[in-house]
């Protein structure tokens, strides 16, 4: 018991931040209905500034309060991970809005590619590790629990009450909540949609470097090609949360943990990634609108 | 961005200067910390960061001097040269190259190992039927396959390399374990790839355009985790190696050790080239089979359903056109391509294992496919050349380590110039770069709207 409880509390902190990917998956297809193929690459982007932010900080102010570290890790992963996919969407997606319907899929990736190599070339293939962070271990009944994970957690929710709030009770998200319905009704009613659908990519791309943080100092190590599967996890659990839905994109992430953590601890570590995939498909195939979803009606 | 509509020579350089220093200024807030800082590994293996602000600053130059160049000289030469095309109407005759250009390419095919062979001696020309000639024939070949798939029925295929890695296998371990020849598991490898690409096939049938891409994904990942991870026959990640050598139909072989060797046949000096140059030829024959099939099909009912399918697929449906077996075709053909050129590439190596198979590959194949003209061949092979053969020849040019230090390697830059290439690709000429492939049967009247812009598949 004390070992499944332990593996729940597992999944949850890996569910947490594929939830926090997972939203720029959901809100970027809600509202331009493409898949971001390049968004997984962004979470790898906002993990290596995360690390050079650290490097640079242990550099200049060593032996400063951790919180003010992390805190400044996170907010230039947000700004500069921004500045990324505002770039992305505006050269690369933009100007095929309109043109058939894979062109926009083709350049993401191809933007994909071009992120996780460009890393390469600039920052070398090698993996970069980091002194650990944060230590302390917690014991609650025999379960540990470390502070990283209720770090991780707690982070998580308070973006989650945030960005709820954002989309529901601003004219942010109203004027997003109006383009995804009908984006020409939206323009003819006044509402920027260039500068809406841009604003959704930078928020999805602060939330990915938010979890590209988290991630590296959850494991303490990043590398270039770090982007590809938790990208498809994230993107497999915002299907699976019903793509276009907020909370559901949480939901999906959460469970994505739990199954991975809960295979990897009873089935085979070897075949978890399979386990990721094997989900993936049989969810697009079988429950293509999700759990919080509603299903795609086709207008010809 | 907005330079098309001031067009006047001195409005046009302020405007440039504008875009330069915009350009410029974005370049730099990217790069900053990227290229100003390297993150390196010291004697204790601590991270430490390496300051490169030269390199930074020289990157920053160079993306406004080409912005600058765009917006100022390239943009507007490319309105003149649209308005004059317009205005004039007129199609140029073409000449005695373009007209024959596929026969010429072929005979030119037929007839390189001798060119080699000539210019570099019986040594010397390993490397160019080698990793020139046998390299691109695998993926020109490969990206036909796909080109049946994506470009001809408009299905976005990302796991095409699992039926590269089933074909490939499918040799790997018959020749292994049951000692067949190449010339008996060089179908079976392309049934067996046409029998997986119709099970994967199957679920995949209701989905279509970015679903559909991200399924087959998942189905060619989980293909290469399977065999990583199933060590009893595959042999996991170490992968097989000893894969027998191709015979000439059991006439003579390629091992110096037997007594019906090339050499002792002919009676002729020692040497691997010959290998090569009978691979070589072995590979042109099945590129051709390819094409041969591509052009074959593309004239029956089933090609032109395909293209029916790519253009519109409720449009196809109505007209009583059985989109369940129109794409299953298209994979499992698509597939069984991608099956011989497995097996040969086995062949080829000698040995497989999953690390050939990874994502990257279906997308350099998937990039060449869109790269030369989704549907068109010529264009394909072209954009297949030029990739595969620009980075060989990359490799080559040693005065690049000279100007970008000892450790310069070109496969990691092939890769930012493909996907660099997507792009650009996808938002200059959606259609292709090389060559661009309307359907083959097409209502001769005059449209509206051309068919480059109608939504695929989307109604």
């Amino acid at each position: 018991m004390q070992y499944f409880i332990q593996q729940l509390v597992n999944g949850l902190t890996l569910g947490a931040i594929y939830g926090l990917i997972a939203i720029g998956y959901t809100m970027v297809y809600g509202i331009v209905g493409m898949i971001n193929f390049a968004h997984g690459d962004i979470f790898m982007v906002g993990a290596f500034v995360a690390l050079i932010v650290f490097l640079i900080l242990t550099s200049v102010f060593a032996g400063i309060n951790v919180v003010l570290f992390l805190l400044i890790m996170m907010v230039v992963a947000m700004v500069m991970t921004s500045l990324y996919n505002w770039t992305i969407e505006k050269v690369a997606y933009r100007p095929l809005r309109g043109s058939f319907r894979l062109a926009p899929l083709i350049t993401a990736i191809g933007m994909s590619i071009v992120l996780s190599n460009f890393v390469q070339v600039t920052q070398g293939p090698r993996n970069k590790p980091i002194p650990p962070l944060i230590t302390e271990v917690y014991n609650v009944g025999g379960i540990s629990i470390s502070l990283k994970q209720l770090v991780i957690v707690v982070v998580t929710a308070l973006l989650l009450a945030v960005f709820w709030y954002l989309v529901n009770k601003t004219a942010l998200g109203r004027a997003q909540r109006a383009c995804e319905q009908d984006r020409k009704m939206a323009s003819l009613l006044g509402i920027d949609v260039d500068k809406t659908i841009s604003i959704t990519f930078i928020m999805g791309a602060a939330l990915a470097a938010v979890a590209g943080t988290l991630y590296l100092m959850y494991y303490g190590v990043v590398s270039f090609s770090d982007g590809f599967v938790p990208g498809v996890k994230a993107f497999t659990a915002a299907v699976l949360g019903g793509i276009g839905s907020l909370p559901g994109a949480v939901i999906g992430g959460v469970l994505i943990g739990l199954i991975e953590s809960l295979w990897s601890a009873y089935f085979s570590i070897d075949y978890k990634d399979v386990a990721a995939f094997s989900i993936l498909a049989i969810v697009l195939i079988f429950l293509p609108s999700g759990i919080l979803g509603r299903p795609e009606v086709e207008k010809v | 961005m907005a330079a098309v509509e001031k067009s006047e020579p001195e409005n046009n350089f302020a405007l440039a200067l504008r875009e330069a220093f915009y350009a410029g200024l974005l370049s730099f807030g990217l790069f900053f910390l990227f290229v100003g800082l390297e993150t390196t590994q010291n004697i204790r293996n601590e991270l430490i960061l390496v300051q490169r602000w030269g390199l930074l600053a020289t990157l920053v130059a160079l993306v406004m001097v080409v912005r600058f160049v765009f917006v100022a000289f390239i943009l507007p030469a490319a309105e003149r040269r649209k308005a004059h095309k317009a205005a004039s109407n007129v199609v140029a005759e073409p000449n005695f190259v373009s007209r024959n250009f596929s026969k010429l390419a072929i005979a030119f095919l037929v007839i390189f190992p001798a060119i080699a062979i000539t210019l570099s001696g019986l040594q010397g020309s390993l490397k160019w039927i080698d990793n020139f000639g046998i390299q691109i024939l695998i993926y020109v070949m490969l990206a036909w396959g796909l080109n049946i798939v994506v470009g001809l029925a408009g299905l976005l295929d990302l796991g095409y390399v699992a039926f590269y890695a089933v074909g490939a296998y499918s040799y790997a371990l018959l020749g292994h374990y049951f000692g067949l020849s190449f010339w008996i598991l060089l179908p079976m490898a392309g049934i067996l790839a046409a029998f997986w690409g119709v099970i994967l096939g199957f679920p995949v049938l209701r989905l279509r355009g970015d679903y559909l891409a991200i399924v087959t994904l998942a189905f060619g990942e989980i293909i290469r985790l399977v065999l990583i991870n199933w060590r009893e026959v595959t042999n996991g990640a170490a992968g097989i190696s000893g894969i027998p050598k191709i015979s000439f139909f059991g006439l003579f072989t390629f091992n110096v050790s037997d007594p019906n060797y090339i050499a002792k046949v002919f009676d002729l000096p020692t040497s691997s080239v010959y290998y090569k140059i009978f691979l070589y030829y072995l590979i042109l024959a099945l590129c051709l089979l390819t094409a041969y099939v591509t052009i074959r099909l593309r004239r029956m009912p089933i090609g032109r359903a395909w293209e029916a399918l790519r253009e519109d697929e409720i449009a196809c449906r109505s007209l009583g056109i059985n989109t369940t077996t129109t794409k299953l075709t298209a994979f499992s053909i698509g597939a069984m391509f991608a099956g011989f050129a497995g097996s040969f590439f086995a062949a080829r190596q000698g040995f497989v294992s999953p690390e050939s198979f990874i994502f990257i590959e279906s997308a350099i194949i998937l990039a060449i496919v869109v790269l030369g003209g989704m549907g068109s061949l010529i264009g394909i092979a072209i954009a297949a050349a030029v990739m595969i053969g620009g980075t060989e020849l990359l490799r080559e040019l040693q005065f690049l380590k000279v100007v970008f230090g000892p450790d310069f390697t070109p496969e990691l830059y092939r890769m930012l110039l493909f996907g660099l290439a997507m792009v650009v690709v996808m938002l200059w000429k959606p259609r292709g770069f090389v060559g661009s492939r309307e359907p083959t049967a097409f209502l001769h009247e005059r449209k509206t709207v051309s068919a480059s812009f109608t939504k695929e598949g989307h109604g």
